[in-house]
């Protein structure tokens, strides 16, 4: 039975065991390291110290607030004030320049071709890509190829109310689910998919009849894209001569296109960014290369 | 008595799993009730067929003088903890290499990285975490107090229906059922039999140390009781959860806005401080001074330092929510707690570490020690950064990138992976009465591999993380933001890689030491009395 009485001196350190003993298992009676004792001192007195200056414990109602009155609130308030009022003098000037002014005037430029680079990061860039150039269902923005058109004006109105967005100023165009609700039947549509292969520059599908398949785009399609399917950008109408296309430059693309005709959602930004950034948003994206 | 009892709680148990099984309109219910059912009934079948096999007469407490050590819970827990390790380990090995290639999401709900992160977690905190801890307690209760864990029934119900808990709460994840609080996924019926299995746990151990044939108790059973009574406070208060239904999974939590944030991260941080560290700061105290056969080096040390960790820790929870809508003052609370419990974090390294003066020659010899010696160096490194990142500047920059993760991973694969590792290579060959592990070379290479594999996968994390929290806050000279979010996360993509590195080596490292550990069972040299060292303090002449 071990206990207290069996103190013995540890051979190899020379300290005294405190005498108890499990499963073979003893203690020595060392003191607390003075380094480790002192750095917990250290650390409470820098806690206390802490407490003193911050608000730091609760009380009934309220809390201590600390000897300098400093609140993280307080100062989150101020450094955003003082962030929004030295933008504000430069904002107001872009909210108040017409687009054509801001391109002309190298400080206003500057100013919004950073802001818009730096929205067009964290809102544009998830669907259109970081180097913008879009991807299946999202819109290159380096080419000149621009569904609803590629003036500074254009782009401003198509980021301010977006596409089918439901803002009541959104653009908005819709592609008929020609395949889907029974307008054309397969055959048709493999026609007209077939002659549209024709005007992308595509080879058409063996054994369909493509001289039909313009019969139907004429019939059906050319109202919106127009007789030589170049497009029509007030309706939101794609150039189908052009080489990108939105959802998928195949043959297969095309047909599930005519079928189910997806009709994807740009949101609005207004409301959702300040029309300062919206403008900003409108001069970056001209300048990507594409800008009419 | 305690055989009806539990025969009693399962067939009750199996016939309410039925009736649900039979009425829910959850398929997630429909087959947990039925795992339930069949676990609940296969447990009641076991204890009658155990029962009228020996008409249940009593186990001797003693044989020829010694404690009659009850050790099949311990060993079905063992095995548990290596399977379960290996299998979180490559979970986690999955999720970074979804992070560093998304395509690897495979686009299915069950192999999404959303299910598969908490299916990561549990399995390695919990899983083979909570193994090592109920076979490792198991053991060093009843050997520190030469008394055999009471109850028949009782310490296989509490392993058997941990891993059922286990069972329930992985495929849970998998099929979409949790809570949404991290590190408490599990729904209301996992956490309600968890509290129950739970219990007993703490009724077993406190039986244990009632029997006590010591007059103290060791100093380990402390650590170990601290960790069974905080989890369970812990575990009940973060998931008051109201059922939809008692026929479905869903529930919704009592708590709401930024008190149940609070709730979630006193639970959170408390789980690391008695979880994974209480509980294995006692696995540390039992096991270094046993394998390296020397005295504890100071019992004041280890006193002081207990009590101020139990006291500090549980206020620090508030400093994983700087700068959110809790109120400064508690963010600031929490912060200062963090800070006075970096000593007492300490204690327990400087006790693990010097326990080793006088015998630091082993480390040259023995793999095992020092894998748990490395381990108590990882601890000591966690416990430094943590208090550091506490702080409201460090963590502005620290907080929600993968500084986080590194932090995370120093402490759990560096801190809580060795000591688990070392506490098995030497608990297999005890309880199977084998002279030594199958090949001491093997754990040789277990601990190099794994080694690279956690330098690989923290100093990624750090470096990645530092990056990410300095991209975030650059801003140009017109004060717009320098980069997109899109761009930190493509700047993250090569350290994702070399972290994913590191998961196939620490991967490849607890293969290594599962085919070492059978082969210990199949092939180890039988030992000739008694497998445990003595530990008696011999000196090194």
């Amino acid at each position: 039975m071990a206990d207290g009485h069996n103190k013995e001196i540890d051979a190899l350190s020379g300290v005294e065991t405190t005498g108890h003993e499990w499963d073979g298992l003893k203690e020595l009676n060392n003191p607390l390291p003075r380094w480790w004792l002192y750095l917990f001192y250290a650390t409470c007195v820098w806690a206390f110290a802490y407490w003193i200056i911050y608000p730091a414990w609760p009380l009934v109602s309220g809390y201590t607030r600390g000897v300098l009155g400093i609140s993280q609130r307080a100062d989150a308030i101020a450094a955003y004030e003082a962030g929004m009022a030295e933008r504000a003098e430069t904002g107001q000037a872009l909210i108040n320049a017409s687009l054509d002014e801001i391109q002309s005037n190298p400080q206003l430029l500057e100013f919004a071709m950073a802001s818009g680079q730096a929205a067009f990061g964290d809102n544009c860039a998830p669907c259109h890509g970081s180097g913008a150039t879009g991807a299946v269902g999202y819109p290159n923005l380096q080419d000149d190829k621009w569904i609803w058109g590629g003036s500074i004006d254009d782009l401003h109105q198509t980021i301010r109310f977006g596409i089918r967005s439901g803002h009541d100023e959104a653009r908005i165009g819709d592609m008929p689910a020609f395949g889907r609700d029974g307008i054309l039947d397969k055959q048709q549509v493999d026609q007209v998919a077939s002659y549209v292969a024709t005007l992308a520059g595509i080879e058409p599908e063996a054994g369909v009849d493509v001289a039909a398949g313009e019969t139907v785009f004429a019939e059906n399609c050319a109202a919106c894209h127009g007789d030589d399917g170049k497009g029509l950008q007030e309706l939101g109408a794609p150039d189908l001569t052009a080489p990108n296309y939105l959802y998928g430059k195949s043959l297969e693309a095309i047909k599930a296109q005519v079928t189910n005709a997806r009709n994807g959602v740009m949101p609005n930004w207004e409301g959702r960014l300040d029309p300062a950034t919206v403008k900003s948003l409108a001069v970056y994206v001209h300048s990507l290369g594409g800008g009419q | 008595m305690e055989e009806g009892f539990f025969a009693t709680f399962l067939i009750v148990l199996a016939f309410a799993c039925i009736i649900i099984a039979g009425k829910t309109y959850d398929q997630v219910m429909g087959f947990h009730t039925t795992i339930g059912a069949l676990f609940a009934a296969v447990g009641a079948f076991i204890i009658f067929k155990n029962y009228f096999n020996d008409g249940g007469i009593a186990i001797p407490q003693e044989i020829e003088g010694k404690p009659n050590y009850n050790l099949g819970p311990i060993k079905f827990g063992a095995w548990a903890a290596v399977f379960w390790g290996v299998a979180g380990f490559t979970v986690g090995l999955i999720i970074a290499l979804q992070l560093a290639y998304p395509v690897l999401n495979f686009d299915l709900p069950y192999t999404n990285f959303g299910r598969l992160r908490p299916l990561h977690t549990s399995a390695v905190i919990f899983a083979f975490g909570g193994n090592v801890l109920l076979a490792t307690s198991f053991y060093v209760v009843q050997r520190t107090s030469r008394a055999r864990m009471p109850g028949r029934i009782a310490p296989w119900f509490v392993i058997l229906g941990y891993n059922a808990f286990i069972v329930i709460a992985g495929t849970g994840y998998l099929f979409g059922a949790t809570q949404s609080k991290e590190y408490a996924e599990p729904e209301w019926y996992a956490d309600l039999w968890l509290t129950i299995v739970w219990v007993v746990y703490l009724l077993v151990f406190l039986g244990t140390l009632w029997k006590r044939k010591e007059p103290h108790i060791y100093v380990a059973n402390w650590f170990y009781l601290a960790f069974i009574v905080t989890i369970a406070m812990l575990h009940i208060v973060n998931n008051l959860t109201i059922p939809v239904s008692v026929f479905g999974t869903k529930s919704y939590i009592v708590w709401s806005g930024v008190q149940d944030a609070m709730v979630q991260w006193w639970y959170g941080h408390n789980a690391v401080g008695f979880f994974l560290t209480a509980g294995f700061l006692a696995i540390m105290y039992y096991f270094i001074p046993k394998r390296a056969e020397r005295p504890v080096y100071s019992y004041r040390l280890s006193i002081i330092h207990f009590w101020a960790l139990i006291f500090l820790y549980i206020w620090a929870g508030p400093h994983h929510l700087h700068y959110t809508a809790l109120p400064q003052w508690a963010s600031t609370l929490g912060a200062t707690f963090s800070i006075m419990l970096w000593m007492p974090s300490w204690g327990g390294m400087i006790n693990g570490l010097m326990t080793l003066s006088g015998a630091w020659d082993k480390l040259r010899t023995d793999p095992v020690l020092r894998m748990m010696v490395v381990s108590v160096a990882f601890y000591g490194m966690s416990t430094f950064e943590g208090p550091l990142m506490s702080l409201r500047s460090v963590n502005s920059l620290s907080h929600y990138t993968d500084w986080t993760i590194g932090h995370v991973h120093s402490g759990a694969l560096g801190w809580v992976g060795y000591v688990s590792f070392g506490a098995l290579y030497c608990l297999i060959p005890w309880l199977w009465n084998k002279k030594q592990v199958y090949s001491l070379k093997l754990v040789n290479w277990h601990f190099w591999i794994s080694t690279i594999g956690i330098v690989l996968y923290i100093t990624a994390m750090w470096v990645s993380g530092i990056m990410q929290g300095l991209m975030w806050r650059a801003y140009d000279q017109l004060g717009f933001l320098e980069y997109s979010f899109i761009e930190t996360v493509e700047a993250m993509h090569p350290f994702y890689v070399i972290r994913a590195l590191g998961g196939v080596l620490f991967v490849a490292g607890s293969l290594i030491m599962a085919y070492n550990l059978i082969m210990t069972v199949r092939r180890g040299e039988a030992a000739e009395i008694e497998a445990a060292p003595s530990g008696a303090v011999a000196p090194a002449e």
